[in-house]
């Protein structure tokens, strides 16, 4: 088996001290720092998240192999900004303004950059021009919020609007999730998309950015 | 009468079934050896950690009326301005793990170690909720004459408006257990619960889920709860 297929699998397992060990023998053999982490550490990820996606393994397996990942990425990063190898996108993320609520959005976060999305996360409680201000500052393309009460979701539309009024509309798509979100209210706002779970966030982030 | 409530660790202790339900997995799929062993860990470390305490008092429906106007940002119509009329008592409600257990979970996912941070949340996430259902219960035995009903209800939830969590505050002043408001109305420690318990008649526990806020849930959780006082 390959160094790459080994990375991927061993990153499926968890083993998060394999894949550092595998993929600094990866880089001390040669191996492009790119292609380490589209075969390897994606590739592996790619793999979970279907495996996810089907049932057979369930969260707590993903958050394991998420840090896995990050035990290679550690690694490969400095590497790709070297050689100013570019990301899939960036993504801003956030909970809304009265939610404290962070682990759903903790979790899109860990997903999208399993995904080689650059992520910027603002925690939670963050206010709806705090969202626009740091997609602007960042560059990025989508902003993602979460929101798990009822009464924080109106601060969704607040961010759609504030994006259209600073005429970002064409450059910065919209994401929202949350457990009372649903696709219908995404719609009423005026959202470029709605994610269920963090797997579905990857999803649609990759069809956002195409 | 205001009671406060030190519960014990096994008290506090969810249902593995339950913490597993709240992680998605509560089908019949097999739990994998790792995925076990990560609940394990995050059981010793609630059992390490919690300090389940809550607070009941009890509150007329005068009062409630004021408490549950809050700011003046509630729905148009919800459930709780129809059910808490017709209770036979009311009183108000905080329950905690404390503050160990979240700062516990935040140092976790700092440390990029998301899958124990995740259980150790999850556990605690449905030991909070079984922290109401104990006062529920709590109450329910004090008050009680054999056909009473008690359910809880919670700003942020079903059309009652976050920001009433204030005057919830102001009136049961649960700094005692260590319990405070951020500006966004939001609890410190966030492992935390707060509401009314509504005792009455289980009928009025009842309505049909055509509210105007309604339409964009999707957890439905108003079902089995009105299911669960039939």
């Amino acid at each position: 088996m390959d160094i790459l297929a080994q990375i991927a699998e061993h990153l499926e397992l968890g083993n998060d001290e394999r894949v550092r060990d595998l993929t600094r023998e990866a880089i001390d053999a040669g191996v492009p720092p790119a292609r380490i982490l589209d075969r390897g550490l994606i590739g592996g990820m790619n793999v979970v998240g279907e495996k996810f996606r089907v049932r057979d393994i369930f969260l707590p397996d993903v958050l394991l192999a998420a840090k896995a990942m990050y035990a290679g990425m550690d690694l490969v990063k400095p590497l790709l900004l070297k050689a100013n190898i570019p990301t899939r996108g960036t993504v801003v993320i956030g909970s809304v303004h009265g939610d404290l609520h962070d682990i759903g959005k903790n979790l899109v976060g860990i997903m999208l950059k399993g995904a080689g999305f650059e992520v910027v996360d603002l925690g939670a409680d963050v206010h709806a021009p705090a969202f626009v201000d740091a997609a602007v500052a960042n560059g990025a393309s989508i902003i993602g919020m979460s929101a798990l009460l009822t009464t924080t979701m109106p601060v969704m539309k607040d961010v759609v609007d504030l994006v259209t009024s600073r005429g970002l509309r064409s450059s910065v798509k919209i994401m929202v999730g949350g457990a009372p979100v649903s696709a219908d209210f995404a719609r009423e706002i005026g959202a470029d998309a709605y994610a269920f779970d963090a797997a579905s966030a990857v999803d649609r982030a990759r069809a956002l950015v195409g | 009468m205001r009671e406060r409530v030190v519960f014990s660790i096994g008290e506090a202790m969810p249902p593995r079934g339950d913490v597993l339900d709240r992680m998605g997995m509560g089908s019949p799929a097999p739990v994998s050896t790792r995925t076990d062993a990560l609940i394990e860990a995050a059981v010793a470390e609630f059992e390490r950690l919690a300090e389940p305490t809550g607070l009941v008092d009890d509150v007329t429906a005068e009062a409630f009326a004021l408490v549950y106007a809050g700011e003046g940002r509630n729905s148009h119509e919800t459930p709780l301005e129809r059910i808490y009329p017709r209770a036979d008592s009311l009183a108000l409600f905080v329950a905690t793990l404390g503050a160990r257990v979240s700062a516990r979970i935040t140092e976790l996912f700092a440390a990029d170690d998301m899958a124990r941070g995740y259980v150790l949340d999850a556990v605690a996430s449905v030991s909070s909720d079984l922290l109401a259902d104990r006062l529920a219960a709590r109450y329910r035995e004090r008050v009680s004459d054999g056909g009473t009903a008690v359910l809880g209800y919670s700003p942020g939830y079903c059309g009652w408006h976050i920001s009433a969590q204030r005057k919830l505050f102001e009136r049961l002043g649960p700094g005692e257990i260590g319990i405070s408001l951020n500006e966004s109305c939001l609890m410190q420690p966030l492992k935390s619960v707060s509401g009314v318990l509504v005792a009455g008649a289980a009928p009025i526990h009842r309505f049909r889920p055509e509210f105007s806020f309604c339409a964009n849930c999707t957890t439905r959780q108003c079902l089995p709860r009105m299911r669960s006082v039939r």
